[in-house]
């Protein structure tokens, strides 16, 4: 019969923390994180189907502070999951295993989605703030 | 003597029957969704998707082209999402608990699929009449 009590992967209490594993429980937690963004995105197509009200309603609570909060933090989830996602499939044609390369485009990574997420967020809010 | 057929070992498909499609399609899907996502976001940023009244969100969604890119974009980015999911699901969840969460899981997937292309699909009919 099956233990269950057997220790089950993946075995995160055995590793010391570095910029690879690190990075790869952030790709884990973006990917979830944009499960939610998907469904949310389901939502929007639902609410411009049903109506003037039913719309407003749903921008009314995406434009409140929580709401654009709640929007910046998907807008980084989603660059930085498509980053790194590009990293991950340079991994399965077998490119960047070398240790010192994982560690560069990993923080490459970073910074290119922290870029490209402020500049986002910064051209939203500024059109956003012009319009109202 | 050797009882099992080359074949057997081309057609990649071990003691499950489903071999290594499931990472073969997550790969798929992510590489389609590249495209996919950067138009999405282009369209926010640069204003093309104007998300701020029902009317221009729906002049959007109803233009033909937008209409075809939305409907593979929640395709493929649910798709995606369902096959993250049932790894992270497999990793954390166990015992009886992990198949009623797998099926809910792709279930809701499915719904919400459903409902997106739906909505797409109707608010495009109603673009072109009007």
């Amino acid at each position: 019969m099956a233990n269950h009590d057997r220790p089950l992967s993946p075995h995160l209490s055995v590793y010391s923390w570095q910029v690879s594993n690190g990075l790869s429980i952030l790709h884990r937690m973006t990917g979830f994180a944009l499960f939610t963004g998907a469904f949310l995105f389901v939502v929007w197509l639902l609410s411009a189907l049903g109506g003037e009200a039913c719309y407003t309603m749903f921008m009314d609570i995406m434009c409140s502070w929580f709401g654009l909060l709640v929007a910046f933090g998907y807008t980084f989830c989603f660059y930085y999951h498509l980053c790194n996602g590009i990293r991950h499939l340079g991994w399965d044609i077998g490119k960047g295993y070398e240790k010192s390369t994982a560690v560069k485009t990993g923080i490459l990574v970073v910074i290119t989605a922290s870029a490209l997420t402020l500049i986002s967020a910064f051209i939203v809010y500024s059109s956003l703030g012009g319009a109202s | 003597m050797k009882y099992r057929a080359p074949l057997k070992n081309a057609l990649g498909l071990g003691s499950s029957k489903s071999g290594v499609h499931h990472w073969w399609i997550q790969r798929l899907t992510a590489v389609a969704l590249i495209p996919l996502t950067l138009w999405f976001a282009y369209a926010l940023v640069s204003g093309c998707l104007d998300v701020t009244s029902v009317a221009t969100a729906r002049e959007f969604i109803a233009q033909p082209l937008h209409a075809m890119l939305l409907i593979l974009l929640t395709f493929t980015m649910l798709h995606h999402s369902q096959l993250g999911l049932q790894v992270i699901i497999e990793d954390y969840v166990h015992g009886p608990l992990k198949t009623i969460t797998l099926i809910g899981v792709k279930f809701a997937h499915v719904i919400a699929g459903v409902a997106g292309i739906y909505s797409i699909i109707i608010i495009s009919i109603a673009g072109q009449a009007s």
